[in-house]
């Protein structure tokens, strides 16, 4: 009888829950244990956001009675997965739901960075508000620790309150760095230089694409302009300024990140005299 | 022996095009074939044009022949597998391609489809849907598939569907994107950018839509050879439970440097070509003027809370670091 059917309308012997996960879109969801939603503390206030919270409490917890399921039907689903997400919100912060997310994240079911230097780094699900209605759910990268839309329009059309704008982090917070590197097993001074030389690192790679795509173009340049005997009018100067405004930002930008660099590195040795 | 060919496909694939399609507009029509413009066939036909070409792409003639819907002037069999010819083909056309884009008619061509949105747009959600362009890493064949350039982040994407892994970023080429966006420069974002002020300045009347969106059609970048366009700024900030995570954390913000834009271009003129602060603009202990106006967490509880050292609360920081003004 613990059969997860794969979600079709008119199946009784799957619960809502269970249809709902197995729902196309619905991929990015964790189960909610039931102890969880039949806590009423946990579900504090969500009375207030959703209409018919009774009979959708009822629904997502299976105990609808069978004779008002006719009328209501349409606009209860809508409700109850709206009562489902707000729950899923907090219950994904808790230790269980962290541990639920965590095990997502390890089969990249969020999907990947799609930034080429982030080689396949899986994401997690962040909400831009805690409230519903008003921002679709986006991907957090911890290794690029920038934000990303989900490819999929289905994905894209998810509320991003139903995961909440701190869940990511504090996944990051409890299992460690969710970068490459692992978490350093010291105190966190440790911690922090792991982290300042990830810092480094990712400037590193960023400056090696610049060099070696630069000097695959002079080679290309060159190349091209011995076989043209110098008359290269197909070829215009690439080494203009919008290249070199380009090259001059990203060279702020790793200052930037060296003065933080230095900044951390003081503190560190602050904190340990 | 094949002898029951079919007659009324008339060519000697079973994949190449219809008599009313051109070979090239065929290929360009393929699925994930869509970021390829058409080469003109003059561009083709120059020999000058496919100077260094011969060497990479195996029966060359044969290939010659079938992307210019040529019939073949001897018989077909002396090739083992006509698909050696295809691939060939496709080949040469990806190389020729690469070259193509690079000129005044191939740059217009992509212009058009970068225009229409046919190569999609940047998945990072702060660059609010700038266009994108394909790119190569390599302008060497065979090494990597086709990535996209966005010009706001000037990062590169793997293109979101699984049709372009097939796609050869060759085809495309390194050089592409950056004389793209230097030819026209009224689509490249400035490496600058000033945050909106949020509050409207006292005296200016609030139905303003017509002068800020005049205001939005005066943006000028000082330097007349850079980017015209103005950029999207904003980098994401982490929170937890509504508070800004300090960089001190141990799972702090370390990464936001790689989005950052300087709020006006004389900043850039700070650093060297070496990557250092000139002339110490920024020393190590300015970081009390917090231009922060958030309160900011340091979030380093250890999750088995063995240690309790209780720090003061850390100084607040600005999280763009560059709180100069004027
Ligand atoms: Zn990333
Ligand atoms: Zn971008």
């Amino acid at each position: 009888m613990e059969e997860v059917s794969t979600g079709s309308d008119s199946d009784y012997s799957s619960s809502w829950i269970s249809w709902f996960l197995s729902s196309k879109g619905n991929e990015y969801f964790c189960e909610v244990d039931e102890d969880f939603i039949l806590d009423r503390f946990n579900l504090t206030g969500l009375n207030n956001e959703v209409a018919n919270y009774a009979q959708a409490l009822d629904l997502i917890t299976d105990n609808l009675d069978d004779d008002i399921q006719d009328e209501l039907r349409g606009s209860l689903d809508v409700q109850a997965r709206l009562l489902y997400g707000l729950i899923h919100a907090r219950w994904i912060v808790t230790q269980r739901g962290l541990q639920k997310m965590l095990d997502k994240y390890k089969r990249a079911d969020f999907g990947r960075c799609p930034r080429v230097l982030c080689t396949s780094q899986p994401l997690l699900p962040l909400g831009l508000t805690d409230l519903p209605y008003e921002k679709s759910v986006k991907l957090f990268c911890a290794r690029c620790e920038d934000i990303y839309s989900p490819k999929s329009t289905r994905h894209g059309s998810i509320d991003g309150a139903y995961f909440g704008t701190t869940f990511a982090h504090l996944m990051g917070i409890v299992w460690g760095s969710l970068g490459c590197v692992p978490k350093g097993g010291g105190g966190d001074v440790m911690g922090n230089v792991v982290r300042v030389v990830e810092m480094a690192r990712v400037g590193r790679e960023r400056e090696r694409e610049r060099e070696r795509v630069g000097a695959e173009r002079e080679r290309e340049r060159v190349g091209a302009a011995e076989q043209a005997g110098g008359a290269d009018e197909y070829r215009p100067k690439i080494y203009g300024f919008q290249l070199h405004e380009t090259a001059r930002l990203q060279r702020w930008q790793e200052a930037m990140r060296d003065r933080q660099i230095g900044r951390l590195e003081k503190f560190e040795v602050g904190s340990r005299g | 022996m094949m002898e029951e060919q079919d007659v009324q496909e008339g060519s000697y694939t079973s994949s190449t095009p219809t008599s009313t399609l051109t070979w090239i507009s065929w290929f360009c029509s393929l699925p994930g074939h869509e970021y390829f413009c058409e080469v003109t066939e003059d561009f083709i036909e120059d020999d000058f044009n496919l100077t260094g070409l011969n060497s990479l792409v195996p029966f060359w003639k044969e290939a010659m022949e079938m992307v210019l819907d040529m019939d073949p002037d001897e018989d077909a069999s002396k090739i083992p597998d006509v698909s050696l010819v295809e691939s060939s083909a496709e080949m040469l056309y990806g190389l020729v391609h690469q070259r193509y884009i690079l000129t005044r008619a191939g740059l217009q061509a992509m212009v058009e489809k970068y225009e229409s949105g046919i190569f999609g747009c940047c998945p990072r959600v702060y660059c609010v849907g700038c266009n994108v362009v394909p790119c190569g890493r390599s302008d060497m064949p065979g090494l990597d598939t086709v990535k996209l350039f966005c010009p706001n982040c000037n990062d590169i994407y793997i293109p979101p569907s699984s049709r372009f892994q097939g796609v050869d970023g060759a085809f495309f080429g390194t050089t592409f994107p950056h004389l793209f966006f230097q030819s026209y420069r009224e689509l490249a974002p400035a490496p600058f950018w000033k945050p909106p002020t949020t509050s409207s300045p006292s005296g200016r009347s609030p139905r303003s839509n017509e002068s800020s969106s005049s205001l939005e059609s005066q943006f000028v970048n000082p330097n007349p050879y850079g980017g015209q366009k103005r950029a999207a700024g904003y980098v994401y900030v982490p929170r937890i439970y509504g508070f800004r995570v300090s960089e001190r954390a141990k799972s702090g913000p370390r990464m936001a440097w790689l989005r950052m834009r300087p709020e006006s271009p004389s900043e850039l003129d700070q650093v060297d070509w070496r990557g250092k602060w000139i002339g110490d603009a920024y020393s190590d202990d300015e970081d009390d003027d917090s231009a922060g106006d958030e309160k900011m967490e340091r979030f380093d509880f250890d999750t088995d809370g063995e240690e309790d050292e209780e720090e003061e609360e850390e100084e607040e920081e600005d999280d763009r670091g560059v709180p100069m003004q004027g």
